[in-house]
């Protein structure tokens, strides 16, 4: 134990001396989180809407009005010929074009079917295909509108009744800086010491690799610990997203989220010769695919069958689902325990395989 | 330290028989033996590459052996490494303390992971601050103090929880002559007391420190004797030193010339070394016919650079033992 707190005063005291990790430490974090708390989200608003009335009729107008009185579409053009609208689309400056055919008004009071063309810009497929899907929400509710529904459809959004992105995204991002920055410090922590050379008068003295790899991530892990204390309120009150669960939940399925990245640091110092290379390994090999495959910006579901199994093996995957249920939901250890104890083992299994590698790379 | 070792002396400290250690094809120590006795200056000399450093390192327990066996304070380096790492120092060629800490940071943080605390890592900090002329800079961060104070702090870091083997890896590399001169004092200190002192060096000066010296090249062992004792296995008659009006003149004459070995300018003498003492005899000749005529000749006494270099050759010229 002693030995122990010799070594985490040692690493304090060298993180104390550095003078720029202080900023990158609790400075970092927080414009990280406030820029991707506002770039993450997916929430798709006042959708560029090029119009081509061909009809000019009452019915025709109400149509239009029925896109433009809704929040998700601003109409920028009203053109007279359908070729017309190839050109907005084309310069970007309308996403979706709706022609309403002449004829439109005659046919519908006659109760003949009618049709209506829609054009969405895919070049950028997240604007196009939910544009898409709201325009197809406002014409069914248009086609609706004169007869009586059979059923009355209210559909109730659980969690996040609005469906801001921005509820579920935040969390996400909370857990990608703790990824981050304890993986990142401590495959740093490690090089830098082979790198300076003290790494092997460290390995001639009594002290056992095992103390070693402990001494140097536990003031890492308390580093992450201060993180989300720093990030905490920025997620509560600046982007007021609810927590609705318990914030010792939160603390204690913190912890094994820990193991897991502190352990992956451990695991790239033993591979990288230079800092620059721990950065890099932590970044493609380890960061990219673990945020890709998360389900922090894609869903799990939508995955093809194989990666949808690589994604057990993703820490990040268990700790994203956590964040959520705790912040969104509500719900305690009682339904989290499976990822609790998936992290758990997945953080055992990292760092039992770091230190194989790290004793033989030094033996 | 060790209650269980004979109390009859001359105590072997640290040995090892027909050590290697392989690389993949390259073989980077190949069958070394020797023996060091208790508070000996043992000295490791070779050209870079030539295997001592791997040799420490095996000793140290930080590279296990190929094949052979190797012991260091009565433990065998391969299977008994934890206990050999409490009872010995180890000073690395690359300066290897905290830069971002203080010097008595650095002596806690050391001497804690040498288990020394309390009074007894109080009392080891005031030595070792004393032995390295540190007190008064303390407090100072160690990337502020010169190249001599590190080393010596170093030294006092590896000496921390009085080890009776201490193994320096070409401690004074880039430190200036006087601070040199200060540390070999410590050394010889060491020894006195009954440490015993394993160090490499390529400095022919501090070799000649050492009570016994072994001669490393391409992983083998060449020579291994006391300084004395290989400059009197030189063979005799083949060391001249002359005077010459145009000393460089006359050494580039005689550097083409056949049967010498070497040339070298000591101050104003020029230093040759031949490979036979007949051959000894037509120098001044070979002087004079090339219109450099020596003002004085006469027999000189080996280096211990010619010594080795001569050992090195001689293994050269003969295939493997």
């Amino acid at each position: 134990m002693r030995t122990l707190i010799n070594i985490l005063v040692k690493e304090l005291l060298q993180l104390k001396r550095d003078p720029k990790i202080l900023p990158i430490l609790f400075v970092a974090p927080v414009v990280q989180l406030i820029i991707l708390g506002y770039a993450a989200t997916t929430d798709v608003r006042r959708v560029e809407l090029a119009v081509c009335d061909l009809d000019r009729s009452v019915a025709s107008r109400a149509l239009i009005d029925a896109f433009t009185s809704s929040t998700y579409f601003r109409e920028v053009a009203a053109v007279g010929e359908q070729r017309e609208l190839d050109r907005w689309l084309d310069s970007g400056r309308a996403r979706i074009a709706l022609t309403i055919p002449a004829g439109f008004a005659a046919d519908r009071a006659a109760g003949r079917p009618v049709a209506v063309q829609l054009l969405a810009d895919g070049s950028d497929a997240m604007v196009g295909t939910l544009g898409l899907s709201y325009a197809q929400g406002v014409l069914r509710e248009a086609a609706a509108g004169g007869l009586p529904e059979p059923v009355d459809l209210l559909p109730t959004v659980l969690y996040n009744p609005d469906l801001l992105s921005r509820f579920f995204m935040v969390p996400g991002v909370l857990a990608m800086i703790i990824m981050i920055m304890t993986m990142m410090l401590s495959s740093m922590a490690l090089v830098r010491e082979s790198e300076l050379g003290t790494m092997e008068q460290l390995l001639v003295t009594p002290l056992t690799p095992g103390a070693i790899i402990v001494g140097k991530l536990v003031p890492y892990a308390l580093i992450g610990a201060v993180e989300i204390t720093t990030a905490l309120p920025i997620v509560l009150f600046w982007f007021r997203v609810p927590l609705e669960g318990s914030l010792a939940t939160l603390a204690l399925l913190t912890l094994p989220f820990m193991l897991c990245t502190l352990g992956l640091g451990l695991l790239v110092s033993t591979a990288a010769r230079t800092q620059q290379q721990a950065m890099m390994i932590s970044t493609f090999v380890f960061m990219l695919p673990q945020i890709y495959l998360s389900g922090f910006i894609f869903p799990i579901q939508n995955m093809p069958a194989a990666f949808q199994w690589v994604t057990y093996v993703i820490p990040l995957r268990y700790y994203v689902t956590v964040l959520r249920g705790v912040f969104l939901k509500g719900v305690g250890l009682e339904v989290l325990w499976p990822q609790g104890l998936a992290m758990l083992g997945l953080g055992l299994l990292i760092l039992s395989v770091a230190r194989l590698r790290f004793r033989q790379r030094l033996g | 330290m060790s209650a269980a070792r004979p109390a009859a002396a001359p105590e072997t400290v640290v040995s090892a028989r027909e050590l290697s250690r392989r690389f993949g094809d390259f073989v980077a120590v190949d069958r070394v033996s020797f023996e060091v006795e208790r508070g000996e200056i043992f000295g490791f000399l070779g050209s870079n590459g030539a295997g001592k450093t791997t040799t420490i390192r095996i000793l140290c327990g930080l590279l296990a052996p190929s094949s052979g066996t190797a012991s260091v304070a009565g433990f065998d380096v391969a299977t008994e490494a934890a206990r050999i790492k409490t009872r010995i120092g180890y000073m690395s060629q690359r300066f290897s303390l905290y830069a971002d800490l203080s010097v008595d940071e650095n002596l806690r943080f050391w001497g804690g992971a040498y288990r020394l605390w309390g009074a007894e890592l109080e009392s080891r900090r005031g030595w070792a601050l004393a032995a390295a002329g540190l007190e008064e800079l303390r407090s100072t961060l160690v990337r502020e103090l010169p190249g001599g104070y590190r080393q010596r702090l170093a030294l006092g870091c590896a000496l921390l929880h009085r080890p009776p083997v201490v193994f320096l890896d070409e401690p004074t590399g880039g430190v200036d002559p006087e601070a040199r001169r200060r540390f070999w004092d410590l050394i010889d200190e060491l020894a006195a007391g009954g440490t015993t002192v394993f160090v490499t060096t390529h400095s022919m000066d501090e070799a000649e420190r050492c009570h016994r010296v072994a001669l490393m090249h391409a992983g083998r062992l060449l020579a291994l004797d006391t300084i004395r004792a290989l400059k009197a296995a030189f063979p005799a008659g083949c060391v001249l030193d002359l005077a010459s009006p145009q000393p460089v003149a006359a050494m580039t004459l005689l550097e083409g010339t056949p049967g010498i070995e070497d040339v070298a300018l000591f101050g104003d003498r020029v230093h040759v070394v031949v490979d036979s003492p007949e051959r000894a005899a037509g120098v001044a000749a070979a002087l004079a016919s090339g219109g450099q005529p020596p003002t004085a000749i006469e027999p000189g006494a080996p280096s211990l650079e010619d010594v080795f270099i001569k050992v090195i050759r001689d293994a050269g010229a003969r295939p493997g033992p």
